[in-house]
């Protein structure tokens, strides 16, 4: 089946772009954005996911980027933290799920209590695991779930058959997987620093810090509180099949070099005006450790699936 | 403050109420559970043996369907969750929103627990799942500190359950893939963390090496002691240096800090622990109930005794325990 068979039945998968998981230079995190404006996603997710520390901006600085994403004829999501443990992080949580004027993206069973009743997105790390649990949140206010890493094409299907009218699927399409959050810092604790006094070394690692087996093959990325894999997942290989899916978001997981040419390669491929294997040929050279999708496959998530392998 | 131990057959459930348990929890023979291994759990004639045991005895039995449901195999959860409701079980441990919502509506008189797995760690969230689901009682997952415990209790309306002992998860349980990423396998999706099925031991010129799903997540040297082939307790390669990235091989520990937990008003103690030995139950469950009581008689005066940690030290995995998150600088 060529692309444009497939264009006839179900729209093409808009491109996002998630928010930036890792503690970046405010200076750099403007540059990034100030660039992504010019690029092909229809959706820019804005805020801190991973831990309250980073504070180099803040969410009035996140509803600022917001409005100048939708100058650019774009969609703003504010995204918010998946882990909140302390009171301080709780009430930062209340206050922008308060603001009503984006979006939000909860990440936390928290956020959800504050979102009730308005539009609001799960994201990956929401467990969206089945049809009743995508209705139970569609009747709080669900418009939009990212569906959770380790889940398939399988269940992919299932859920999307069973959704209602207007609610849309999106898939973490590529980049360093977030697996696992925790209430160590993982980063101060492979350079002996207590978390207290971090002294935010998570910035020494713009795409997170390398964790390899002893036997010299990437693993995971360390990124603060979160573990992330090493390899970078990647679902263009499967991109005919997500688009006959009806899957309405694809999302790009920013990292700190090449993140413009990535969405361009998943847009051209998108449309047609790429083949597939000139894009993977692309995207192998612009990761860190290699690229990976067996999740979507229902294999492990560091596998590469047969698909991938042809390509 | 209950005393919540674990089961994974008969004659562990019979040892944990002959050792004073106040409460024990148990799972169903399949991946509706967060300890579903081979050989371990019960069938329905073990599951009404031990329930009588236990209530002749007045000592409560918790079913665990802690496990994510999807779509393929739904029927196995809304199963479960009929299972346990006709067998009055006190307690039914769920973990998945959408679980929790078939139960609440089809059993409403059902006891329900939210489970450690459901990751919920906040005022919020715990709010959230109370007023949709009436749960009874959460169990909190293993990031809060003892402060942050006392403060949570402080603003739920929801007794609060902790874990006391035992194997320690070092992220959020409900939200860790480390499993899956190495082995296709998850505690969300399978029930289990590590399994045994994808777990390789080989003895090589470097040393034994264990192996999950294919990947190397632990090297040592020929007879240093192999711990449960967990991969966050694995050594790994960080900036050139061969070191526990993770976590070390280290168990949860807190009968040290027992009298804070009592007076945070902590309403149970769990103990880790369904896929181990009945011996291992008894141990434990009779430690534990000795420490409680004797805290509750005179938390002041409180102090572990040598003889209870000699005990636990017997079963632990791996030598070392630790406060782990309740104590801050873990973190």
């Amino acid at each position: 089946m060529t692309m444009d068979s497939t264009q006839s039945q179900s729209p093409r998968p808009r491109l996002s772009l998630g928010p930036i998981l890792y503690h970046w230079p405010r200076e750099q995190v403007l540059d990034f954005y100030a660039e992504m404006l010019e690029t092909p996603v229809d959706v820019i997710y804005l805020g801190e996911t991973v831990c309250s520390k980073r504070r180099l901006l803040r969410p009035e600085d996140y509803w600022e980027l917001a409005e100048r994403v939708v100058a650019a004829g774009k969609q703003a999501v504010i995204s918010t933290l998946a882990l909140i443990e302390s009171d301080g992080e709780l009430k930062t949580l209340k206050r922008i799920c308060a603001d009503e004027r984006f979006l939000v993206e909860a990440n936390d069973l928290g956020a959800l209590e504050f979102l009730e009743g308005r539009h609001f997105v799960a994201g990956h790390s929401i467990n969206l695991y089945n049809q009743r649990t995508l209705a139970f949140l569609v009747a709080r206010g669900l418009k939009r779930w990212v569906l959770p890493v380790e889940l398939g094409r399988e269940t992919a299907a299932d859920l999307l058959a069973a959704r209602a009218d207007g609610v849309e699927c999106e898939l973490f399409a590529f980049g360093r997987l977030p697996l696992a959050y925790s209430a160590r810092c993982f980063t101060a604790y492979n350079r002996d620093l207590p978390k207290d006094d971090c002294r935010f070394c998570c910035g020494d690692y713009p795409d997170g810090l390398l964790v390899a087996t002893q036997d010299g093959e990437p693993f995971l990325a360390l990124n603060g509180i979160q573990t992330q894999s090493a390899g970078t997942h990647n679902l263009l290989p499967s991109l005919q099949e997500v688009t006959r899916m009806g899957v309405d978001l694809l999302r790009i997981s920013p990292q700190s070099q090449n993140t413009a040419g990535i969405i361009e390669v998943f847009a051209a491929c998108l449309t047609g005006e790429m083949d597939l294997a000139a894009g993977m040929s692309k995207l192998r050279g612009w990761t860190p450790s290699g690229l990976c999708d067996g999740y979507w496959t229902g294999q492990a998530g560091i596998a590469n699936s047969p698909v991938e392998r042809r390509v | 403050m209950e005393l919540v131990c674990p089961a994974g057959n008969l004659p562990s459930l019979k040892a944990a109420v002959d050792n004073g348990a106040d409460a024990v929890y148990i799972g169903f023979r399949d991946d509706t559970n967060a300890r579903h291994f081979a050989g371990l759990n019960f069938g329905d004639k073990q599951i009404r043996e031990g329930l009588k045991y236990a209530r002749d005895r007045k000592v409560k039995v918790f079913v665990a369907v802690n496990t994510y449901a999807q779509p393929s195999g739904w029927p196995r959860w809304t199963a479960a969750v009929d299972r346990a409701a006709d067998l009055a079980v006190d307690a039914l441990i769920l973990a998945d929103m959408g679980v929790l919502d078939y139960a609440a509506e089809r059993h409403p008189n059902l006891n329900l627990h939210l489970s450690v797995q459901g990751s919920a760690t906040n005022p919020a969230a715990i709010g959230f799942m109370h007023r949709h689901f009436g749960i009874r009682r959460v169990v909190v997952p293993r990031v809060l500190s003892l402060a942050q415990v006392a403060n949570l209790i402080e603003n739920v309306e929801v007794p609060v359950e902790i874990f006391g002992f035992g194997s320690l998860c070092v992220m959020v349980e409900g939200r860790c893939l480390l499993s899956s990423y190495a082995s296709g396998q998850s505690p969300n999706t399978y029930g289990a963390c590590s399994p045994a099925a994808h777990v390789e031991w080989r003895d090589t010129p470097q040393g034994q090496e264990t192996r999950l799903g294919g990947v190397l997540i632990e090297r040592r040297g020929h007879g240093e002691p192999a711990g449960y082939p967990t991969l966050c307790k694995g050594r790994f390669t960080v900036e050139g240096e061969i070191r526990h990235a993770i976590e070390e091989p280290t168990s949860l520990n807190t009968l040290d800090i027992l009298p804070g937990i009592l007076a945070a008003g902590v309403s149970a103690i769990k103990l880790e622990g369904r896929q181990r030995s009945t011996r291992y139950v008894s141990q434990v469950t009779r430690v534990w109930r000795d420490a409680i009581d004797a805290c509750k008689r005179n938390p002041q005066a409180f102090r572990a005794k040598e003889s209870w940690h000699q005990a636990l030290a017997q079963v632990s995995e791996g030598a070392q325990t630790t406060i782990g998150p309740y104590h801050r600088p873990w973190h």
